[in-house]
């Protein structure tokens, strides 16, 4: 058998697809015929590595060398240098931001030295499109255990063990979720996996997908199994074309190798999955709306009860997890429920994946046990936030959750210590903000993103959610008066008793929480008209601070209404007749002399 | 294809996780063949080839093959580290095809240092 002797593992996530890795993929394998090393080096293209603010990034096995931001041309260099010549090439090493200094090895990078890898522990190990690959990593050994050696009673058992809780943002045990589908009355009954990934700022699930389809599926079988149930659903948003290219793949070769159909691996269980593409609906991630939606109906939530393990879709007893829950099944039953809940607190056990995003140096994906804290996240693996700015907030749990602001940043990661502090942990979305965020502002963009997603069924959502939105938008116009706050609080209040499904229920969430650690920032709009982080332009004077001002003319040549008059070695005066309020002098200005 | 059963799940696992022992990274010997641009000149490449196809008739996993930048030696390249876990390692030189194969046999499978071909033990 041939054997190569380096393997080159090129990050195909989308977010180095979208920088570049199909043309680096092409001048690799370009090259390496060049130079005769066809039989000598390998390129495998693996899902998401998670580092993905320095995409395309690549690791290079065995040497566990780690290079980012490649770009085509350079490419011919490093295949000589590095591949044939034995030297890696500096150039493209990771540098830390602060100190600039290069760290070759991959594992020696603070972004993924502090992580623990359980759902992720693929990534970058495996081509998504190798069935082969996934097997070699243990993968459907999880299954075949389930199925051939377990009983369903004893499946639901080790998942209760596990103490896994859903990863969706609920947090409900998946355990006893599954016992109560399993102990339904009913012949047919389905599994469903929710990938309706709908969060601003959030990318786990579809990484997920991209890089490890196979634990998905796996995890799928195995929950079928506990239940006992032969049809399954994979509910996808259209939008993830990657994602659900990759799932297709798996499917069919899991079709090919007796992983799904008829008599699985020979022990008589019958299991199929289909795909459906949702539109891209927020309010189809919530349960039963997303089982309205595959019904072919418009997604739309009902009341609970009746639970869908007892009436799901199609009437049916049905369970719904989450992408990160049934990725992390299969592990769960090859090693056990008390491996997993050995990593975690006393009442969050095992690992969360997180998408970080926002004024954060380190923009990716990451996982890490439950209990760390939060500001280890964000400063050892986020790296801390960009331009010596100072942190302000994080932003976790999508529209649904809430922000958290410096003095609680030592908060660990589990399900009620977030909880207590006014977010929630979320599907895994986490948006650092810097000084410079208007909170009041951010609270106006999550409300005007959850009244445009409102499925309209019922009234407090419907119109609460935008009047919601009116006073907020009210409020950055400086149009704000004293009795908005009430009424913020108010509305809030009332739409968080009365709303039908979880996504009304914590519509308000961002308001609520914004007007509990910031709410000096909304009496500064109101009160002062003044926005402490200058960025609702109707409260800016665009006038120009001369103590402040260093005569260097970047906003005289950047306006675009010619705005600004300026002259070398004066200061610059802005007409208000023609100045449009576009921001853009505020923001070329690098001495913050507008206001 | 045939439906699986879980022996032959066990059979693909063997063999994929043969190709895909590079991925991690530990290996119990490392074997370094030292490609300048003086190496390549007296015959690296040829080497790193032969040394390619011993590679892909053993079983062993533990074996990785680096290339690896000229070390100040250039009269006597083309060299060749050995390094096992435990052991001093052991640097040869002028390698050809032949010598290479001999080395790879005896030295990084049987662990007798061909003491002919050595430069230096480090």
């Amino acid at each position: 058998m041939k054997k190569v002797r380096t393997q080159l593992m090129l990050c195909g996530g989308t977010g180095c697809h979208s920088t570049g890795t199909p043309a680096v993929r092409e001048a690799l394998e370009k090259e390496i015929e060049q130079q005769g090393l066809s039989e000598e080096v390998q390129v495998v293209e693996t899902g998401c590595n998670g580092f993905c603010a320095v995409g395309p990034v690549m690791l290079v096995q065995p040497d566990g060398i780690f290079y980012q931001k490649l770009d085509p041309k350079d490419i011919p260099y490093l295949v000589e240098e590095h591949f044939l010549k034995g030297r890696p090439v500096k150039k493209f090493f990771y540098k830390e931001p602060d100190s600039k200094e290069t760290i070759p090895g991959m594992n020696d990078i603070p972004f993924f030295a502090h992580q623990q890898l359980r759902v992720m522990r693929n990534k970058g190990l495996i081509d998504p499109e190798v069935i082969d690959d996934y097997i070699a990593r243990d993968g459907y050994f999880g299954a075949a255990k389930a199925l051939q050696e377990m009983t369903p009673e004893q499946i639901v058992e080790e998942v209760k063990t596990s103490q896994i809780r859903g990863r969706g943002g609920a947090g409900f045990p998946t355990g006893i979720k599954w016992e109560f589908a399993s102990k339904s009355p009913g012949d047919v009954k389905y599994v469903l996996c929710n990938a309706d990934e709908g969060d601003p700022g959030a990318f786990m699930d579809r990484s997920i997908l991209e890089a490890d389809p196979h634990a998905v599926v796996e995890g799928m079988i195995i929950a079928a199994r506990a239940i006992n149930a032969h049809k399954g659903y994979i509910y996808a948003r259209t939008e993830y074309p990657l994602a659900i290219r990759r799932l297709n793949i798996a499917i069919t070769q899991a079709k090919e190798y007796g992983l799904l159909g008829k008599d699985i691996l020979g022990t008589g269980f019958d299991f199929e999955i289909e795909i459906y593409e949702g539109a891209g609906a927020f309010v189809c991630g919530e349960e039963t709306a997303l089982m309205r939606s595959i019904e072919g109906k418009r997604g739309m939530p009902r009341p609970r009860p009746p639970f869908p393990a007892h009436k799901g879709l199609w009437e049916k007893p049905t369970i719904l997890n989450n992408v990160e829950t049934l990725a992390n099944i299969p592990q769960i039953i090859l090693n056990g429920g008390s491996w997993y809940a050995s990593v975690g607190t006393e009442t969050s056990k095992g690992t969360k994946v997180f998408a970080l995003s926002g004024d954060i140096y380190n923009i990716g994906l990451l996982e890490v046990p439950m209990g760390i804290s939060l500001r280890t996240v964000i400063y050892d693996i986020g790296g801390g936030i960009p331009k010596k700015k100072k942190f302000k907030a994080v932003q976790l749990g999508g529209p649904s959750g809430g922000c958290i602001p410096e003095q609680h940043l030592d908060t660990p990661v589990d399900y009620e210590e977030i909880t207590k502090v006014g977010a929630i942990m979320g599907s895994g979305g986490m948006i650092v903000m810097d000084e410079n965020t208007c909170m009041v502002d951010m609270a106006r963009f999550f409300m005007d993103f959850i009244q445009d997603e409102s499925c309209g069924k019922c009234t407090p959502c419907r119109e609460g959610t935008r009047r919601l939105l009116q006073i907020l938008e009210k409020i950055c116009d400086g149009k704000g008066e004293p009795s908005d706050l009430e009424s913020l609080d108010k509305l809030s209040a009332i739409i968080k008793d009365s709303a039908l499904c979880g996504l009304g229920l914590t519509a308000p969430n961002p308001v609520l929480s914004t007007l509990r650690y910031f709410r000096d920032e909304y009496e500064a709009h109101i009160y002062e008209k003044r926005c402490p982080a200058k960025r609702c332009a109707a409260l800016l004077k665009f006038e120009v601070d001369p103590e402040l001002c260093t005569k260097c003319g970047a906003c005289f040549r950047h306006c675009p209404t010619e705005a600004v008059i300026w002259k070398k070695k004066e200061i610059a005066v802005i007409d208000k007749e023609k100045c449009i309020k576009c921001m853009t002098c505020f923001e070329k200005c690098k001495f913050g002399s507008i206001f | 294809m045939a439906k699986l059963t879980i022996q032959d799940l066990k059979k693909i696992k063997e063999g994929a996780s043969k190709e895909m022992s590079l991925r991690d990274e530990a290996g119990k010997v490392k074997v370094t063949v030292h490609m300048g641009t003086c190496g390549i000149a007296a015959g690296a490449r040829d080497v790193m080839a032969s040394l390619m196809e011993e590679m892909g008739e053993t079983d062993r996993k533990d074996i990785r093959v680096v290339a690896s930048g000229c070390m100040g030696m250039c009269s006597s390249e083309p060299n060749v580290t050995i390094e096992i876990e435990g052991e001093k390692p052991i640097i040869y030189q002028h390698i050809d095809r032949n010598k290479m194969r001999q080395v790879f046999k005896r030295h990084v499978l049987m662990g007798e240092v061909q003491t002919d071909f050595a430069l230096a033990k480090m």
